[in-house]
């Protein structure tokens, strides 16, 4: 009668984390669980940091992570990256702004560059939209980009990354920051000192802005979950992943 | 005859006469006595519970903060080594969105009470109060949605800024709680005894002078009593809000500077906060609370004065 959330019952592999990771996790827990598993493969959303959480609270056998994992959560977690994502920096699609620095990226989010003419573009102001302090994207941004500078208190929250996408693609003076991935033809991405994010250059690391999508565990893969994290892992799983605009690891 | 009322005639039929059938009628009505009274008190026993339990999760955080840095600074950064917990600028905020939400839920809200009223025949009452009462109905997150989608846009191509702003907070919040303010602003106005509607017109004022000079001021504290019941609904509303208010730290300059309030900033922090995080987000809920806690008190206070003035008419 009631679906069993616990994860530690037989039936279930509970995924659980980045909402960046989440649409590929789903579209892979779809094949998986259409192939009859012993145990199916549940994707929950959350966040990377309610994703490291669960791991660790043992609520998610399997958490998904769309950043690197830091020190203290590396002592005791396992990172399995399942592919690499670029980040890209997106602007409405009439911006002529086309290469930014990432010096002028960091500058403009910390709100010390205001106004588009200052790096090239029209007399507008700038509109910063960022994810919320949970998001793995947030965090990824944060190392690659704004190192130990703080984001502008003017920046706007959003949290999800279609949320930054609708409000950008209306909004002629915004910029923010998402997942390569989902970025679609109403945006558009920004070169980063001169490289195009594309997929190559993602997957050749002359992209400057790249992070893994991590699945995570306590300690080594329980019996159960195995057989997902490998089916992701598989050349056919990472095919898909690669069509979905990721980078495949393996 | 209902069912119930069978049961017992034959009940006491078939008992009539004898000591124990009184006994054990009295017995029966006692315990559905103590049964009632264990259902109206486990609802209290909720109220006493969520209480107990944010201020006992909120206030040590507040306590080691210190009270006036909480409430007065503008620093919050939770995620810092060490984190900041200030959360003046979401209470500017809710502050400012509800006082906007007020402007807009009072003019129509009131404007309509005193249509419904005064002016209209009882067959326009009978469509628009149902109409205005269903807005209760939609759920927030549709008035965040339809906020979104055409009001966000629109202030921004026409007024400019970012188009998630005070403004369209207040609007969309005006909007809600207008069934509130205004069934409850038409319950003031109709409880004014006729007789000083009938001898205003008869000293010859019109009818808006009557309206104006006698209705509103005999129903005001039922007026105002909806007015603060309508900001209790404004300032605790959460979805909607995350939805249009843009969720920024900076305290609003301008009705179209994005703001964020203290109920989007738990909302939004809740899911993967822990340790002080997750308490400082308590102590949120707490201001929130006591934030809601004196409106409520407010508007109990001048309706019962409204209620004791009504005796006295009598």
């Amino acid at each position: 009668m009631f679906r069993d959330w616990s994860g530690s019952k037989a039936g279930a592999i509970n995924v659980i984390g980045s909402t960046s990771v989440m649409p590929f996790a789903e579209m892979l827990a779809q094949e998986f669980n259409g192939r009859a598993p012993a145990y199916e493969a549940h994707v929950q959303g959350g966040g990377s940091t309610v994703g490291v959480q669960a791991t660790l609270d043992g609520i998610a056998d399997v958490g998904m992570c769309s950043r690197s994992l830091k020190s203290d959560e590396a002592q005791t977690l396992n990172p399995i990256a399942i592919a690499y994502d670029g980040l890209a920096i997106v602007v409405h699609p009439t911006n002529p702004v086309d290469n930014l620095t990432r010096t002028q990226v960091r500058q403009m989010f910390a709100g010390e560059i205001t106004n588009w003419k200052e790096v090239g573009g029209p007399d507008m102001p700038i509109r910063l939209i960022v994810r919320e302090e949970s998001s793995g994207t947030r965090e990824a941004f944060m190392t690659l980009i704004m190192g130990k500078s703080r984001v502008s208190r003017k920046a706007i929250n959003q949290d999800s990354n279609g949320a930054i996408k609708e409000i950008v693609k209306d909004d002629p003076n915004a910029i923010g920051f998402m997942s390569l991935g989902l970025v679609t033809g109403e945006l558009k991405s920004l070169k980063i000192d001169g490289v195009v994010p594309s997929h190559d250059n993602v997957m050749n690391k002359t992209y400057p802005l790249v992070r893994p999508f991590l699945f995570i565990t306590k300690g080594p893969p329980t019996d159960h979950a195995k057989p997902f994290i490998e089916y992701v892992l598989s050349p056919h799983a990472q095919e898909v992943l690669e069509k979905e605009g990721l980078v495949r690891v393996r | 005859m209902s069912v119930a009322a069978q049961t017992t005639a034959s009940l006491d039929g078939r008992l009539a006469g004898s000591d124990l059938a009184s006994r054990s009628r009295f017995d029966f009505e006692r315990l559905i006595g103590a049964v009632l009274m264990l259902l109206a008190f486990s609802a209290l026993t909720g109220l006493t519970v969520i209480t107990a339990f944010i201020f006992k999760e909120g206030l040590p955080i507040i306590a080691k903060i210190g009270f006036g840095r909480f409430i007065f600074s503008s620093e919050w950064y939770p995620l810092e080594k060490p984190p900041a917990f200030g959360i003046f600028p979401m209470i500017v905020g809710s502050l400012a969105v509800t006082l906007g939400a007020m402007v807009i839920g009072v003019v129509f809200g009131l404007g309509c009470a005193i249509l419904l009223t005064q002016f209209c025949s009882p067959r326009v009452v009978s469509i628009i109060k149902p109409a205005i009462e269903l807005l209760a109905g939609i759920p927030s997150v549709v008035y965040g949605f339809i906020g979104v989608a055409i009001l966000v846009p629109a202030i921004r191509d026409h007024l400019g800024g970012p188009g998630l702003s005070v403004l369209a907070c207040s609007i969309v919040l005006g909007i809600m709680c207008l069934p509130t303010v205004t069934s409850i602003s038409v319950d003031a106005l109709q409880s004014v005894p006729r007789t000083y509607a009938e001898g205003s017109i008869a000293l010859g004022a019109t009818e808006w002078q009557t309206t104006y000079m006698v209705m509103l001021r005999a129903a005001r504290p039922g007026i105002v009593a909806a007015v603060i019941l309508g900001m209790g609904r404004a300032v605790g509303e959460t979805m909607a809000v995350i939805m249009v208010a843009g969720n920024t730290l900076d305290i609003p300059r301008s009705i179209l500077d994005p703001v964020r309030t203290l109920t989007s900033n738990i909302a939004l922090e809740m899911g993967y906060a822990h340790g002080d995080h997750r308490k400082a987000l308590f102590a949120t809920g707490v201001v929130l609370f006591v934030i809601i806690m004196v409106l409520n008190s407010i508007a109990l206070a001048v309706s019962r004065r409204r209620a004791g003035r009504k005796v006295l008419a009598k």
